[in-house]
């Protein structure tokens, strides 16, 4: 802990009363009033998160063909204040991170994960990108269904936004990037301002009577809910976008052109399948199951769990794990090995609670 | 009845053998959602794992504190895994034990001791 990097919001979270961990090399607030409280908050009302711990960086404008070489999402055709989620890959189709992508006027806005983020600049620099580190900068989601009115009544206008846009606004002096996205399933925003202003907004959102603050405790449980994946565990340089159920980040025109890292592989997967997927387990009884978890088919060991713990949502545990093919198909019945304990499990699509995206076109 | 606490945060009472975790423990834990207790007949020994509370986040063994056999285990956990976190001394116990080397107890702390560890960490 001594030689993790302080955020930018430090002392308010230990003045929040917040539980400190070390995460990403940052101490970084694990929950404050507790995890299913805070969960479950967020589910009915908004909730603040800090992920300053996040990398955030910019490209010019002009390198969205050579940020192609690197990825398998189509840049070249992202419009202005547009977000794309996209995943770094590898020469064998494995994935180094997964991103957000965002056009703006003058460049392009890159969001990754923090423990990937010295990483992931590296293999930008090394690809001849003249990648910008915005470490001068916060960022802050707001999450839940009441996000939008506490949001727009600092911040006039964010209401306008849709799911997956953004756009700068201005806030009591300060520049703000916002975009309608997030990492719990629910409608929210995600915040990049610069650092030295983090606490005032975040001081202003908290006033709101919508707002409280959420750790990264719930932020594992909403995400989870929801379905969506963490690097490092659900995703990493041995998963390819196919096995792990993104398939979706591989852009139409790329299928066509290729010209991405393991394309031949991940192509060849996206015509005949995958051998292997990832899939949502819902648990029998109450005994959560964890990451490295073995999963029991026909009882033999077909796979592990990369994810797992306890929906407060939904009241059961909940997991994800990589199971072969011909197991992966929703209503197989499976079994979780805990502690020498065989716990019997069903294959379920996900996400395992609903999304409540406000996307365009949509009447919200 | 005397109850002793461990530098691990458990506590057992030397009567009745009653085992359970303390309050700092919960709130370190964070919310419990499922305990495995160990079935009556099992045999225990000090220092090792005997339980497992899982939180939302973990599962974190729990060490006896005193070496013995299982008498019983608390049953409304199963239902109620909470009880951990509301009732830790309390209805949130895990188990009982019949002590099979009662003098392991002098080599625990009292409650003035505990909570002046407690203070210090």
């Amino acid at each position: 802990m001594a030689s993790d990097l302080l955020l930018p919001l430090d002392a308010l979270h230990r003045r929040l009363g917040a539980r400190m961990v070390s995460f990403a090399g940052y101490a970084m607030p694990i929950q404050y009033d507790g995890i299913i409280a805070e969960h479950t908050w967020t589910r009915a009302h908004a909730g603040l998160f800090d992920v300053s711990h996040m990398g955030q960086m910019t490209l010019p404008r002009g390198a969205d063909a050579a940020l192609e070489t690197l990825l398998p999402g189509d840049i070249v055709g992202l419009a202005e204040g547009a977000l794309r989620y996209s995943l770094l890959l590898n020469d064998t189709g494995g994935i180094l991170d997964d991103l957000m992508v965002t056009r703006r006027a003058d460049d392009l806005y890159l969001v990754v994960n923090g423990a990937t983020k010295a990483g992931d600049l590296a293999h930008l620099r090394a690809a001849g990108l003249d990648t910008t580190h915005r470490d001068d900068l916060a960022l802050l989601a707001l999450q839940g269904p009441e996000a939008v009115a506490a949001l727009d009544r600092l911040v006039p206008g964010v209401a306008a936004l849709r799911f997956m846009r953004a756009a700068g606004f201005a806030w009591d002096g300060a520049n703000l990037w916002i975009s309608r996205s997030g990492y719990t399933g629910e409608d929210g925003f995600e915040v990049s301002l610069p650092a030295t202003r983090a606490e005032a907004l975040a001081t202003a959102l908290l006033a709101q009577p919508e707002v409280r603050p959420v750790g990264l405790g719930a932020r594992d449980s909403l995400r989870l809910e929801a379905g969506l994946s963490l690097y490092g565990h659900d995703l990493t340089p041995e998963t390819t976008p196919v096995e792990a159920g993104l398939s979706f980040a591989v852009s139409k025109r790329r299928r066509a052109e290729g010209g991405f890292p393991g394309a031949a592989i991940i192509l060849a997967q996206l015509a005949e399948g995958a051998s292997r997927r990832r899939v949502g387990l819902k648990i029998d009884g109450r005994q959560p199951v964890r990451e490295g978890a073995a999963v029991i088919v026909a009882d033999a060991v077909a796979g592990l769990v990369t994810s797992g713990g306890f929906g407060p949502a939904l009241g059961c545990p909940i997991a994800m794990a990589y199971l072969p093919a011909i197991a992966a198909a929703d209503g197989t019945a499976v079994e979780v090995e805990v502690r020498g304990k065989r716990i019997a499990a069903t294959v379920v699509p996900m996400p395992f609670f609903p999304k409540s995206y406000v996307r365009a076109g949509a009447t919200p | 009845m005397t109850r002793h606490f461990t530098t691990d945060h458990e506590w057992v009472d030397d009567a009745a053998g009653t085992v359970g975790i303390t309050d700092y423990a919960q709130g370190q834990l964070g919310d419990v959602v499922f305990v495995e207790v160990p079935s009556p007949g099992t045999t225990v020994t000090k220092g090792t794992a005997a339980a497992v509370v899982e939180s939302v986040k973990a599962a974190s063994d729990v060490y006896s504190p005193v070496s013995g056999t299982v008498t019983a285990a608390n049953a409304d956990l199963e239902a109620e895994p909470a009880l951990v976190n509301t009732d830790p001394e309390g209805r949130g116990w895990l188990f009982r034990l019949e002590l099979s080397a009662p003098d392991e107890l002098a080599g625990l702390m009292d409650e003035a001791a505990y909570k002046t560890f407690v203070a210090s960490l």
